[in-house]
């Protein structure tokens, strides 16, 4: 009862709401850091230094008109929200933040579950966020939300291979699809030093899934004026950002855990916290190369992808498995 | 199609794998720019400095004993362009004239500084207050008594 029902529901809340509270603070985080690279201050006025911005956000956000155009197919439109939120928060089941730790006598494994195809399933369910984007952009029948639900489309089909033949590398070392026994494999040596065009070819390809700057395709704002989600308001547009920035969170904490050894860390801070470091630092990357880079032109995206990412990612694959023979 | 009416956009484009490094000296850039100082003035409590010259809201000046210096004589009523000022002198017998009500419909005022320059006793002057706001269009006529110290009218936020 206690082992499989009452831990289960707490570890669920906890870690939910967690995710929830990270990723709002991620919007804060991102107009902070975007503002002083941009020798800005960023939100200053909502308590100190901002902190509240993303509670009065959240608060604006709730009490605004909720519109639904004319055109669009309301069943889809309204339903494309909560395919993103949902596609996103199921990613944060399979995510391990830290060693198991023991409270009252009992052992506690620190992620909801751990089945043994866990990358896959990561993979699976991050394109299908997509879908929310794609149906979205298509139902709210605007012209400009049509053009970011098929360049969504074309981003989704095309980063999804160079993404998973990163992975697929990551995979043959560890011979583990789980993320658990991924970071495990790792208490030596991080992955970054074993594989680091692997590294390099994710983390790229995961900022173009992710939708961000310099990839930001669905929703380039000065071609599309926001794209996929020009349509929507109120509470449906900010689930949609909600979903965004939790892919971003889960994406940080995929790249800490298949590159940067997931917990582990010198022992002087419990396995928790050097997580939250280094999916933190993911993060500042992530914003960092948004506010350093221009957005590229649609062709060359897909150039970058079919004629440089997926042909190295092919290559490291080879080169993986050529050296794992040798050894 | 003439030669000429080709456009080589891609003509002065790096070699392959030259725009690497510019990559990462941007990234660079950005970090420094993250490091250092904003450069942004936080407005109603932080404020440029005014040049000494400017044309903001209007001060009637007073003397050492706390009088207006104003004598009621009408020039600054006179010369206004905008006809944004009202002036009811007050003088009995034997004493200094001065003004019984002094009104600057400050909505009116174009801030050209014409009163200024015509008073002959000084008595009236613009300040650097530029930033005065107020919820009703009554309070933008301006009394006397709002006008011997405009410096507290200063927007400083909330």
């Amino acid at each position: 009862m206690v082992e499989y029902l009452i831990i289960p529901v707490i570890k669920l809340i906890v870690i939910f709401s967690v995710f929830l509270f990270i990723a709002a603070y991620t919007t804060y985080m991102e107009r902070k850091v975007l503002g002083h690279m941009q020798m800005r201050y960023g939100p200053m006025r909502v308590g100190f230094h901002g902190l509240l911005q993303p509670i009065a956000d959240g608060i604006k956000n709730l009490f605004k008109e909720d519109l639904i155009p004319e055109n669009a197919d309301k069943t889809v439109f309204v339903l494309a929200p909560a395919i993103s939120i949902t596609a996103a928060v199921i990613l944060l089941a399979v995510i391990p933040l830290g060693p198991p730790i023991t409270i009252f006598g009992r052992t506690i494994n620190l992620y909801i579950a751990n089945p043994s195809i866990g990358i896959l399933f990561i993979l699976g369910f991050s394109t299908l966020g997509a879908y929310g984007n794609i149906l979205g952009g298509w139902s709210s029948g605007n012209k400009y939300g049509y053009m970011g639900g098929l360049r969504g489309s074309a981003m989704i089909i095309s980063y999804e291979i160079s993404m998973a033949f990163a992975v697929v590398s990551i995979i043959m070392i560890t011979g583990s699809f789980s993320l658990v026994d991924m970071v495990h494999a790792q208490t030596g040596l991080w992955n970054v030093f074993k594989q680091p065009v692997a590294f390099l070819v994710f983390l790229i390809s995961g900022i173009a899934e992710l939708n961000r700057t310099p990839f930001d395709m669905p929703e380039a704002e000065s071609e599309l004026c926001c794209g996929y989600n020009v349509e929507y308001s109120s509470m449906k547009f900010a689930l949609f950002f909600l979903a965004e920035y939790i892919h971003m969170v889960v994406f940080a904490s995929l790249v800490t855990t298949l590159f940067f050894g997931g917990w582990h860390g010198p022992a002087f801070l419990p396995g928790v916290v050097w997580f939250f470091i280094k999916v933190f630092a993911v993060i500042f990357l992530c914003i960092w190369v948004r506010a350093t880079f221009p957005r590229l032109r649609y062709d060359k995206v897909m150039k970058l992808e079919w004629k440089f990412l997926l042909p190295v990612a092919l290559l490291n694959i080879l080169a993986t498995g050529m050296v794992m023979a040798v050894l | 199609m003439k030669e000429t009416d080709v456009i080589h956009v891609s003509k002065d484009r790096p070699e392959k794998g030259k725009y690497v490094k510019p990559l990462f000296r941007g990234l660079s850039f950005i970090f420094k720019n993250f490091l250092s100082k904003p450069v942004t003035l936080q407005y109603p409590t932080e404020k440029t400095q005014r040049s000494q010259r400017w044309r903001g809201l209007h001060r009637l000046k007073v003397d050492e004993k706390g009088e207006l210096k104003c004598v009621a004589c009408g020039l600054c009523a006179r010369i206004c362009p905008s006809v944004a000022i009202t002036i009811v002198p007050y003088e009995e017998e034997g004493e200094t004239r001065y003004p019984k009500k002094f009104v600057i419909d400050e909505l009116r005022c174009i801030f050209c500084g014409f009163c200024q320059e015509a008073c002959p006793e000084g008595a009236i002057e613009l300040t650097e207050v530029y930033d005065y706001v107020d919820y009703n269009r009554k309070d933008f006529i301006f009394d006397i008594e709002k006008l011997k110290t405009p410096e507290r009218f200063q927007f400083k936020g909330k």
